[in-house]
């Protein structure tokens, strides 16, 4: 370990600190799974959609198993916390935004060392993944 | 002192598995064994579907594959789902994997986050377009989609018999926009005992073949280590760790985007989307313990030709021809 910190292979600070926000960020998403599929299927809270149903509607495409299940899409699940089926979505969300929260601390370090290339590619993601999260891509058409 | 910290956790999670696993069957299956559509109560594919996981995520570990390369052709064409879920919940089937595994590559150095930025801004902006496409022809025409995911998948097995990774590629000069880029860097080998030192070229060829990578990815909700791997290190000359380990890093973005586009969609079922996630992880911790005394050679072969027959199986599904039932 002392040969390879000498020889300067460790990883850079903006990788750790990118590694340190990761591994938290994905055990709290896990754990977050854990929770609200449990009270999805306990029955603690109410679900929008009958499970039978569910199970009925899983083998039509998503436009008419969001019409027969009467389900939103986009960011509509956000106004269906309240149910139990609904909430497992945080989870999902969790994980799915962990890697732009993960690039805004990258484009702070890149910009703290002056590196302009890194910071505009760190900052082109950020628009493109908040692009895809923003629903303004690929909801319509329910 | 992390394994301290870590075993502990593995149990905890081991056993909060089981507990949640099983606790449809303890809660419904007296009151609620109704039959549906054919029958099966509402629990029977879920269950079967984490069991199914399970097994794939060990197998997966073991054959040196991503999770959602295998999970998607195979769910497909043996579960009853239509394939805008199988896909969906593939993409966050690969995310999980990819993120959870992204710490630790880092830490070590080997995903290296200068070679994995310019190529992710490329494979995530066009799995967008991918994502987006791969819903419209779904929605034109499933068969369509299933199809040329057979083809994809048929594609994806030849490419791991054929293609013949190497450990230290050798770079003789840098291309220009490799060196703007400041893609290199260096690494401890551990099993070799010393420190490698590595460059890329032909990086817009590289960067070309991230376009194709992340529309497949996003048509088809595939990972796709499959490929980014053999581009980073046989077309870009990156050394065999460095790709694999950045690869796995790279899905934890590219496939960020594409299952943003197929949540939105609605393509995301949760009943289908924790078993799978849980059980492809479960299994995934379980093939790193089996990795010691198994034979991955063996295995790999095998998943090899599980994937053939796979990707058959949704041609066959995808035509209507019913050859392979």
């Amino acid at each position: 370990m002392a040969e390879q910190e000498n020889l300067g292979q460790r990883a850079s600070q903006e990788q750790i600190i990118y590694a340190n926000i990761l591994v938290v960020g994905v055990w709290i998403g896990i754990a977050l799974m854990f929770l609200t599929y449990f009270i999805y299927l306990s029955g603690l809270m109410p679900s929008h959609v009958d499970i039978g149903l569910i199970s009925k509607s899983w083998g039509l495409g998503v436009n008419e198993y969001l019409e027969v299940t009467h389900s939103p899409n986009g960011w509509g699940w956000v106004y269906l916390l309240k149910k139990g089926d609904f909430l497992n979505y945080l989870g999902f969300a969790w994980l799915a935004l962990m890697t732009i929260v993960c690039y805004m601390v990258l484009v702070k370090g890149f910009i703290a060392k002056k590196e302009w290339v890194y910071s505009g590619i760190a900052i082109l993601e950020i628009l493109v993944l908040s692009l895809a999260a923003s629903g303004l891509l690929g909801s319509g058409g329910h | 002192m992390l394994n301290t910290l870590i075993k502990p956790i593995n149990r905890l999670f081991i056993s909060l598995a089981v507990i949640v696993l099983s606790c449809p069957v303890g809660a419904f299956a007296a009151e609620q064994a109704v039959l549906i559509g054919g029958d099966k109560p509402w629990w029977y594919w879920p269950i079967i579907l984490f069991v199914f996981c399970l097994v794939l995520g060990v197998l997966a570990v073991m054959a040196g594959v991503g999770g959602g390369v295998l999970y998607v052709p195979l769910v497909s064409g043996f579960f009853p789902f239509h394939i805008d879920f199988v896909r969906g919940v593939g993409l966050m089937v690969a995310l999980a994997g990819a993120l959870a595994a992204g710490p630790g590559l880092l830490r070590r150095n080997l995903a290296n986050l200068r070679l994995a930025l310019p190529v992710a801004l490329i494979a995530s902006a066009f799995s967008i377009i991918g994502a987006m496409l791969g819903l419209y022809l779904s929605a034109l025409n499933p068969d369509l989609i299933q199809t040329c995911l057979g083809a994809t998948i048929v594609g994806i097995a030849a490419l791991l018999i054929f293609s013949k990774n190497s450990e230290k590629p050798v770079v003789t000069k840098q291309d220009a926009i490799g060196m703007a880029l400041g893609l290199g860097g260096v690494y401890w080998d551990e099993g070799a005992r010393e420190s490698v030192e590595w460059k890329t070229h032909r990086t817009l060829l590289g960067m070309f073949m991230f376009i194709i990578i992340g529309l497949l990815a996003g048509m088809f909700g595939l990972g796709a280590g499959w490929a980014n791997v053999p581009v980073l290190n046989l077309v870009m000359g990156a050394p065999l760790k460095v790709s694999v380990a950045t690869s796995k890093f790279l899905l934890s973005i590219t496939d960020t985007s594409a299952a943003w586009i197929y949540m939105n969609r609605g393509c995301v079922i949760p009943l289908i989307g924790i078993p799978s996630i849980v059980g492809l992880m479960l299994g995934s911790l379980v093939g790193v313990k089996l990795l010691a005394i198994a034979k991955p050679k063996m295995i790999r072969y095998f998943v090899i030709v599980v994937l053939l027959f796979a990707g058959l199986k949704a041609m066959d599904k995808g035509l209507g021809l019913g050859l392979l039932g």
